[in-house]
């Protein structure tokens, strides 16, 4: 068990269709469609209350489901309870028994699985190896830092060897170093098993680090799955775009020749290609994209620009961030090498500048995340 | 705010008065029970220990401490079996006004008269042919035990993460196995501690038990009373110290264990 090999697609696969659950007068996830893939590391990300936990849930069976189903390797479960599902569950507070040492706390699903009392000794020593705690096997819970306990509790869902690892914000109670240490683990577990793992996390940045693919959750509803590059250069919604990383928007109503738009924006004349849609739209623009020149004859050739007033200038030493004030009034943000907008300082007008296939044009829904 | 000395010094000598006048009527037996006369005269004048002996050699009080013993047994497991699921069912019920409705019926033998409870039993354990039978005792003590093992195992369940339960299901533990192998463990102070309490509510209970008695079957505090009534022997002095002394024993123990729980 848990010898390197390189990553096997022999994981499990695991079908959500159309599945939603509601509570007396409230919905917690609406509908919501999606594929998890054998082997596959998949992150649901969104703000509180978006739904991520609620569908950790429903797969885990600790929740009924109030339309839809749920198929693991082609079997529905919507009917087998959470004990008969043999899915491992990592709890962000851990969630150890408190009255058992570490090594009776990690055989505790040998023993409910009735494995030899021998053969539970070599896979919990086995296993703590794995997470770094070799000889850990007495100590009590109480008695582990909060990253050892996890690594316990990572090792007790592991151990059984699980159809898929099940993560609710597992690193949410842990300080930064320890997190970004504990990440990095978790990726190398992962590509050692070759098993499917679903991952619940608020922070943007853990699920970029960790997944494979992404699902971004708002309001109950998944606004987009993809890999992190997809949705970050080819995000769908306004909120996803908002949602993962900076970004500068530009809004206003556009104008559709089939799938050409054109948009003034305060006096620029801007235009790209897009799948048409009516009503308001959002030009979205990230920060590394575009380009800041004090003087007009200075744009580069071929980009799209807008005027703006720069209202910071923050020196990175690996580079530079600007903070933007569009025509509009709202602010925009520029990262870029040194010499990019060299010179510029607070106060300064400039033009921020872009090449045309960098923008996004999305539906201008009102939907921005607030992170 | 701050306290003088005189304040401090008034309120521990109120706090004494309060404490003699609740503890002294009952300490009075103690003496009682060694007088040397056959009677329930008070201070004693001479010392001995034959109502003791006496106690411990009369078959018919042999007998009371007996059923008392074992009713208070039956008692403390069916009221502690029933109270724990009941404690840990309301907990998990998802509808919680229909639990706290129910809460309140389980709790109610602690406020409903005894007398009135007692009328309903007797009707209905004549109608049963439960009068004077150790299942009757058990039942009807085990109504009125209920709510202190609901109590104080709900006590410990507000501590209780029940993430610990789905930790458990998940790692392929059935319900049962999660609720044996991990939540019933971590709630055990408070079980045990209901349980000792249901023994002392049934092992002192007077009022339903002279109902439902017999001639073939009394218990210790129905055979005291109806000492007390008829021959004042001053061996229920004896019988009521020894009462004090268990029932005082079982309470401590019980609330140092809920006590021990709070600290962990």
């Amino acid at each position: 068990m848990l010898e390197s090999s390189t990553i096997t697609k022999t994981g499990t696969r695991i079908d959500i269709r159309n599945v939603s659950k509601h509570y007396a007068g409230s919905t917690a996830v609406e509908d919501i469609d999606l594929t998890i893939e054998p082997g596959e590391f998949l992150t649901l990300l969104g703000p509180s209350g978006s739904g991520k936990t609620t569908t950790l849930n429903l797969i885990a069976g600790f929740t009924d489901l109030s339309a839809g189903h749920i198929e693991i390797d082609g079997e529905r479960v919507d009917n087998i309870p959470s004990h008969r599902r043999g899915l491992g569950v990592v709890f962000q507070h851990y969630a150890l028994f408190p009255h058992m040492s570490v090594e009776d706390n990690i055989a505790f699903p040998l023993k409910q699985r009735k494995v030899a009392k021998a053969e539970q000794k070599r896979r919990v020593a086995e296993v703590l190896e794995t997470v770094g705690l070799g000889g850990y096997e007495n100590r009590q819970p109480a008695e582990l830092s909060g990253g050892q306990q996890q690594r316990v509790a990572f090792a007790r869902a592991m151990v059984f060897e699980p159809r898929a690892l099940l993560m609710d914000e597992p690193l949410g109670a842990l300080d930064k170093n320890l997190r970004e240490k504990l990440q990095l683990e978790i990726k190398r577990i992962h590509q050692d098993v070759g098993r499917t793992f679903v991952f619940v996390t608020h922070d943007q940045e853990e699920a970029l680090v960790l997944s494979d693919r992404i699902a971004i959750f708002n309001n109950g509803r998944i606004e987009q799955v993809g890999a992190s590059h997809e949705l970050y250069e080819r995000p769908r919604t306004l909120f996803v775009a908002t949602f993962m990383g900076e970004s500068t928007v530009l809004r206003g109503e556009p104008e559709w020749h089939g799938t050409e738009w054109t948009l003034g924006f305060h006096g620029a004349a801007l235009r790209g290609t897009a799948e048409p849609f009516s009503g308001p739209a959002a030009l979205v623009l990230r920060p590394e994209d575009i380009h800041l020149s004090s003087r007009e004859d200075d744009i580069p050739a071929g980009h799209q620009y807008c005027p703006v007033t720069i209202t910071q200038s923050i020196y990175l030493g690996s580079g530079r961030k600007f903070e933007l004030a569009l025509a509009d009034g709202s602010t925009g943000i520029v990262r870029g090498p040194l010499a990019r907008g060299a010179g510029l300082e607070a106060g300064d007008r400039a033009f921020a500048s872009w090449r045309p296939e960098r923008g996004s044009l999305l539906p201008d829904t009102g939907s921005r995340s607030t992170t | 705010m701050k306290h003088t000395m005189v304040t401090r010094s008034l309120l521990w000598a109120f706090a004494a008065v309060v404490a003699a006048l609740l503890v002294l009527p009952t300490a009075v037996v103690i003496p009682l029970s060694f007088t040397d006369k056959a009677s329930l005269a008070f201070p004693p004048a001479g010392w001995s220990t034959r109502w003791y002996e006496n106690f411990f050699t009369d078959p018919t009080w042999m007998r009371a401490l007996g059923n008392s013993l074992t009713v208070g047994l039956l008692v403390a497991v069916v009221a502690t079996v029933f109270g724990t699921a009941a404690a840990v069912g309301l907990r998990r019920w998802a509808n919680r006004r229909a639990a706290g409705v129910t809460q309140a019926v389980l709790l109610a033998p602690i406020v409903v008269p005894a007398i009135v409870l007692a009328i309903g039993v007797y009707a209905t354990f004549l109608q049963l042919q439960l009068l004077g039978t150790v299942p009757g005792f058990v039942l009807a003590h085990s109504v009125l035990a209920l709510p202190f093992v609901v109590i104080s195992v709900s006590a410990t369940l507000v501590g209780y993460d029940d993430r610990l339960t789905l930790a458990a299901l998940s790692l392929g533990a059935s319900r049962w196995a999660a609720f044996r192998q991990v939540q019933l463990p971590l709630i055990m102070p408070g079980v045990v501690s209901g349980a000792l309490f249901a023994f002392v509510t049934s092992f002192d209970e007077v009022v339903l038990s002279i109902f439902i008695k017999s001639p073939y079957l009394e218990t210790l505090p129905v055979k005291m009373y109806a000492s007390v009534t008829r021959d004042t022997d001053p061996t229920i002095a004896a019988a009521a110290t020894m009462i004090m002394l268990l029932t005082t024993a079982i309470i401590t123990i019980g609330l140092l264990s809920l006590r021990r729980r709070k600290r962990a």
